[in-house]
C-alpha cells in the first residue's frame, strides 16, 4: 500500500481540468497503453504569452491522475517562459511529496508540459533526440541524464523511480550506471571549476566544444540522418556547417538554438552563441 | 493510525490472506499462555501439547488424504516450496534440469530462477507456457520431461486467476519418468478436493493464511519413500525434518481450519462459486470492454479476474477502497515494478487490458450482499476513470504520444 498525502488523494478523487482543449494551442502527449500510464495535456495561450487555461486526459495510476491534475492548476495563469521553469520536483512539492517509487509520475508531468510548450512554439523537443537507453520503457540517455542531475540520483534504483528507465527487463542497467558515474563525475568537476571565475583560452573552447560534439551532439543527429562539423570558433560565436538531413530539415534552425547552442552553453561556457555558416 | 475493522470492510482478497475463522482463534487461544508447554519436554505440562499437534496433524493429513506422518510443519508456503525443490535437487545431485511454469508465485519462481546461488550447480529451468486461458499443454509438458530432469514443481491452482492444472495428470507422466513432482497448493487446499492416495504426487505445500488459520504457518507434504533433506537444520522436531520449536498454536488453528474447510467444501463449490459467478457475470454485463482473464470452468470456485480495458489498476483499487472493498489488481502499479503482473503477460493479456485487471476472490463469509455491494459501486468507477482516459476516446485510433512506438514492453 502506498503513503499517499492528503493533497494527492484529493487530486486523485476529485481531479482537477480533466478534458482536452478544443483548437488547443500546445498540446503534449507523453506515454503509452502499454507502458502503463500516459498524459495528454492541452493548453491555451494568450497574445501575451500567458497561459489562460489547461486540461489533461491521463491514464494511469492514482499518482499520475493526481500529477497531471496538479500540474494543470500550477501552470494556468502562469507566462509561457515561467511554465517552461516547472520541474518535476515542484509537481511532487505541490503535492506534499510523492512516494519514491513514483516519482516517474511527476516526471511524466513534467515532460508532457514541454512538450505542450514545445508544440506551442512550433519546435521539436531536444529529449527525444537522445541515445534510447531504456527500450522497455522508450527512455533516452539525455532524460536520465537531467533527472540524475536535477534530482541529484545516484543508483540504478532512484533513476527507474524517477523516469522508469530499467524498469523493464532490466538489460540497460549496466548502461544507467555508467551515465550516473558520468554525470556524477562530470558534476563534480564542474563543482570545483565553478567556485572560480570561467575563463578559457580559445584553444581550451576549441578542444571542449570539439570534444562535446563528438561525444553527444553528432551521435544525437546521426540518429536522424543528420551530422555536424564545426567551422571556426571566433570568441564566443561557434560556427557550425549542419550536415545530411539536417540540410533540408526545416527545424535545423530550432535545433541549432534550441539543442546545439544549448548543450554547449550547459557544458562549456554560458557564454557561447552557435550559428550555421553561411555559404 | 485508524484502523480499518473487518466489520467495515467487504472483503474479497481471500487469495491475499483470509481471516482466522472464530472457530479456528478459539482453539488457538490456550495454547498462549495457557498451555505454552514445549511439546518436545519430558514433563506432562509440555507433552501434553504434544497430544494436541498430533491431532491437528491427522486432521490436516485428513483433508488432502494423506497419512499424518507425511507431513512437515513449516512456517509459511514459501518455505514449504523452497524445501520441496532443494530436496528433491539433493535427492538427484546429478540431474540438473527443473521443470515449472511460466505462471508460478514468486516463491517458486524467483527460487528456480536463483538456484546456483543457492546449490552451487547451473540447473537449466523449463518454465512451460501457457495459453490465453491460462491452461497448460500436456502433450508439451511430456515432451520436457526428460533423463536430466530432476523435479516438475507446478502450481495447483493459480494465485491471480484460480485456474487449475491437470495436477493428477502431470503428476501421473511424472512418475512415469521417475521424476519428482512438487505442487504448490496454497490457493487450492480448502477450496477443492485433494486425494493424495490416489495421485502420485512426491511434495504438496499448505500456507496456513490461505484458509482461515493463522499466518505463519506451512505444511509440506513429503509421501512416504520420497528422498528427503531438511531445510532448516536443527533440533529433532518433525522427526528430525525440520528443526526449530513448533508454531503450537497455530499448527493447532491449522488443524481446526483443516477440519472446517473440509465440512464447507460443499458449500465453497455451490454458494460460494454462485456468489462468485453472479458477480463475474454482472460486472461483464455491465462494464463495456471488459473482459475474463483465465479458463471459465477449470477454475477455483472463489477466483474471478477481470480487466477493464483502458483504465489502470491501482486507481481502481484507490476507489474501491473508498467504498470499503478490498480487491487486488495485476497492475504494474500496485506491485511497485513498472510492468504488469507475469501471470496476465504469460497468458498475453493486451497491455490495454493487463495493466486495468482486478482480481476478486471470495470465501465463504461473503454475502450476496456483498456482491450487489460490488456490482453497484464498481462499474461507475470504471466508467468515471474512463471519462479521464486519453485512450478511451480515441481507443480504436491507436495508442498516443511520444513513447507509443518506442515502448517494447513485453
Amino acid at each position: 500500500m502506498w503513503e499517499y498525502t492528503d493533497k494527492v488523494k484529493d487530486h486523485f478523487l476529485n481531479p482537477r481540468n480533466v478534458g482536452e482543449i478544443e483548437n488547443a494551442s500546445g498540446v503534449g502527449e507523453v506515454g503509452s497503453l502499454a507502458c502503463g500510464d500516459a498524459l495528454k495535456l492541452t493548453i491555451k495561450v494568450d497574445d501575451s504569452e500567458t497561459i489562460t487555461d489547461a486540461k489533461f486526459k491521463t491514464f494511469g495510476c492514482a499518482s499520475a491522475i493526481a500529477s497531471s491534475s496538479a500540474l494543470t492548476e500550477m501552470i494556468k495563469g502562469l507566462k509561457i517562459d515561467e511554465a517552461a521553469k516547472i520541474t518535476n520536483e515542484d509537481i511532487a512539492e505541490f503535492l506534499g511529496g510523492l512516494p519514491k517509487e513514483k516519482m516517474h509520475c511527476s516526471v511524466m508531468g513534467r515532460e508532457a508540459l514541454e512538450a505542450a510548450i514545445a508544440s506551442y512554439r512550433g519546435v521539436t523537443l531536444p529529449m527525444a533526440l537522445g541515445e534510447v537507453v531504456c527500450e522497455c520503457f522508450g527512455v533516452t540517455d539525455l532524460e536520465i541524464r537531467r533527472a540524475i542531475q536535477e534530482s541529484n540520483l545516484s543508483t540504478v534504483e532512484e533513476v527507474t523511480n524517477f523516469t522508469k528507465a530499467g524498469g523493464g527487463c532490466g538489460k540497460c542497467h549496466d548502461r544507467i550506471q555508467e551515465i550516473i558515474q558520468e554525470v556524477r563525475k562530470e558534476a563534480r568537476t564542474l563543482a570545483i571549476v565553478d567556485k572560480r571565475p570561467k575563463r578559457l583560452t580559445t584553444i581550451q573552447k576549441i578542444k571542449m566544444i570539439e570534444e562535446v560534439i563528438e561525444r553527444e551532439i553528432r551521435p544525437a543527429l546521426k540518429k536522424d540522418g543528420g551530422d555536424i562539423e564545426l567551422i571556426d570558433v571566433d570568441g564566443d560565436y561557434v560556427i557550425v556547417s549542419l550536415r545530411g538531413a539536417c540540410v533540408s530539415c526545416a527545424a535545423s534552425q530550432t535545433t541549432l538554438k534550441e539543442y546545439v547552442e544549448k548543450i554547449l552553453r550547459e557544458q562549456v561556457i554560458e557564454t557561447l552563441i552557435v550559428e550555421e555558416e553561411r555559404a | 493510525m485508524t484502523f480499518v475493522t473487518n466489520d467495515k470492510v467487504v472483503y474479497m482478497d481471500n487469495n491475499a490472506t483470509t481471516r482466522v475463522a472464530p472457530e479456528v482463534l478459539e482453539e488457538m487461544l490456550p495454547y498462549f499462555s495457557e498451555y505454552y508447554g514445549n511439546p518436545s519436554s519430558m514433563h506432562t505440562f509440555g507433552g501434553q501439547v504434544g497430544n494436541k499437534i498430533r491431532d491437528a496433524r491427522e486432521k490436516i493429513a485428513a483433508l488432502i488424504g494423506a497419512q499424518p506422518d507425511e507431513l512437515v510443519f513449516t512456517s509459511c508456503g514459501t518455505e514449504s516450496d523452497s524445501t520441496a525443490i532443494l530436496a528433491a535437487l539433493q535427492a538427484f545431485p546429478e540431474k540438473r534440469h527443473i521443470v515449472t511454469s511460466r505462471v508460478e508465485h514468486p516463491a517458486v519462481k524467483n527460487l528456480c530462477e536463483r538456484l546456483a546461488s543457492l546449490t552451487g550447480h547451473k540447473h537449466r529451468v523449463t518454465q512451460l507456457p501457457v495459453d490465453r486461458d491460462g491452461m497448460l499443454d500436456l502433450q508439451q509438458y511430456e515432451d520436457s520431461l526428460d533423463e536430466d530432469t530432476a523435479v516438475v514443481s507446478v502450481m495447483w491452482a493459480n494465485n491471480e486467476t484460480g485456474v487449475l492444472f491437470p495436477i493428477a495428470e502431470m503428476a501421473a507422466i511424472a512418475k512415469s519418468k521417475g521424476v519428482l513432482f512438487h505442487t504448490d497448493a496454497v490457493q487450492a487446499a480448502g477450496k477443492i478436493p485433494i486425494d493424495l492416495a490416489k495421485i502420485p504426487i512426491d511434495f504438496l505445500s499448505i500456507s496456513g493464511h490461505k484458509l482461515h488459520a493463522a499466518k505463519g504457518v506451512g505444511v509440506l507434504y513429503v509421501r512416504k519413500r520420497t528422498p528427503f533433506m531438511p531445510f532448516l537444520i536443527g533440533g529433532h522436531q518433525e522427526k528430525g525434518r525440520r528443526g526449530g520449536t513448533e508454531n503450537v498454536a497455530s499448527l493447532i488453528g491449522l488443524g481446526k481450519a483443516c477440519e472446517l474447510a473440509a465440512a464447507h467444501m460443499q458449500e465453497e463449490n455451490t454458494r460460494v462459486r454462485a456468489l462468485r459467478d453472479t458477480l463475474e457475470n454482472g460486472l461483464l454485463a455491465r462494464t463495456p470492454h471488459s473482459m475474463l482473464n483465465g479458463h471459465k470452468t477449470e477454475r477455483l470456485p472463489n477466483t474471478t479476474n477481470v480487466s477493464f480495458e483502458y483504465v489502470e489498476g491501482e486507481a481502481i483499487l484507490l476507489h474501491l477502497d473508498r467504498f470499503g472493498i478490498c480487491a487486488s489488481s495485476g497492475s504494474a502499479c500496485t506491485s511497485g515494478s513498472l510492468e504488469p503482473s507475469h501471470v496476465l503477460r504469460a497468458m498475453g493479456v493486451p497491455f490495454t487490458a493487463a495493466h486495468g485487471s482486478i482480481r476478486l476472490s471470495l470465501s465463504i463469509y461473503n454475502t450476496s450482499r456483498e456482491v450487489d455491494h460490488v456490482l453497484e459501486h464498481l462499474p461507475p468507477i470504471i466508467a468515471n476513470l474512463r471519462t479521464l482516459s486519453p485512450f478511451w476516446q480515441t481507443a480504436h485510433r491507436g495508442s498516443v504520444g511520444r513513447s507509443g512506438s518506442q515502448c517494447g514492453c513485453k
